[in-house]
């Protein structure tokens, strides 16, 4: 199931989310091309691939018989609105409140 | 086929034919994306983005497949971009059954691609696409109180 406990196992890793900040920088690499630039072994980072899959933060699209990994950002977008929104409609109702008060003297 | 610049994928707790229309259909899309797509969706179609009060349209482009409630592949260019291949990317949209529990459930990948020299189209859209697959989501699964303009 892709819920945001998925997301955030998958984010607890420094591993994981190195895998994430070499996505961000070169999107849609092959497994290979990942295992070139950092200090994991091949199995290492195809594990910590299939975890990040499964939270749906990587998604992949085939070309031919290349299995290209893309940083799929959704999830983190959501998981931030779950938040943010709330935080933003309470600043927003202050502002109202303020506005009728200096518009609407008692 | 070039590699896609952004492919993206979220799960939605609804039928394609939900998804679909939502995607699709002014009265849903203005709820999230706060503009019409505007076409019959059929091959060879034009398509347009536009505002609901605007006069032009943000984004125009051509429906190059089109299969009902399964997939959609689009130009994507400004108007005034609009005869420039070099400008002128490709949307692809795809849905799938997903077989959880609580179902239906329907998986939707995009992939965005070709925008050639258009870097400020290609980070446009980057920051874009999240916000409206999200935002997609959330109508879908919670009604349209809960999507709030930015």
């Amino acid at each position: 199931m892709h819920d945001s406990d998925a997301v955030f196992k998958a984010l607890a890793d420094p591993g994981r989310r190195r895998l994430l900040d070499a996505l961000r920088d070169d999107d849609g690499q092959t497994l290979s091309q990942m295992c070139e630039h950092l200090e994991m072994s091949r199995q290492a980072v195809s594990q910590h691939l299939a975890i990040l899959e499964s939270a749906n933060l990587v998604t992949v699209v085939w070309r031919g018989r290349e299995k290209l990994h893309y940083l799929n950002p959704v999830p983190l977008f959501e998981v931030g609105e779950r938040w943010i929104r709330r935080f933003e409609r309470s600043r927003l109702r202050a502002l109202h409140d303020l506005k009728r008060k200096l518009e609407d003297p008692p | 086929m070039s590699k896609p610049d952004f492919a993206y994928a979220i799960y939605i707790n609804a039928s394609r034919e939900e998804v679909w229309n939502g995607l699709l259909e002014p009265e849903f899309t203005r709820q999230y994306w706060f503009h019409d797509n505007v076409s019959d969706w059929k091959q060879g179609s034009r398509w347009e983005h536009r505002a609901p009060d605007g006069e032009k349209a943000d984004i125009v482009g051509e429906v190059l497949e089109s299969e009902l409630h399964e997939r959609l592949v689009l130009t994507w260019a400004r108007p005034a971009d609009e005869d420039r291949p070099a400008r002128t990317s490709r949307v692809t949209f795809q849905l799938g059954d997903v077989d959880w529990p609580g179902g239906p459930w329907t998986s939707l990948h995009l992939e965005h691609t070709d925008f050639g020299d258009d870097h400020e189209m290609r980070d446009s859209v980057s920051g874009g696409w999240p916000m409206v697959l999200s935002g997609l989501k959330t109508l879908l699964e919670k009604g349209f109180d809960h999507v709030q303009p930015a």
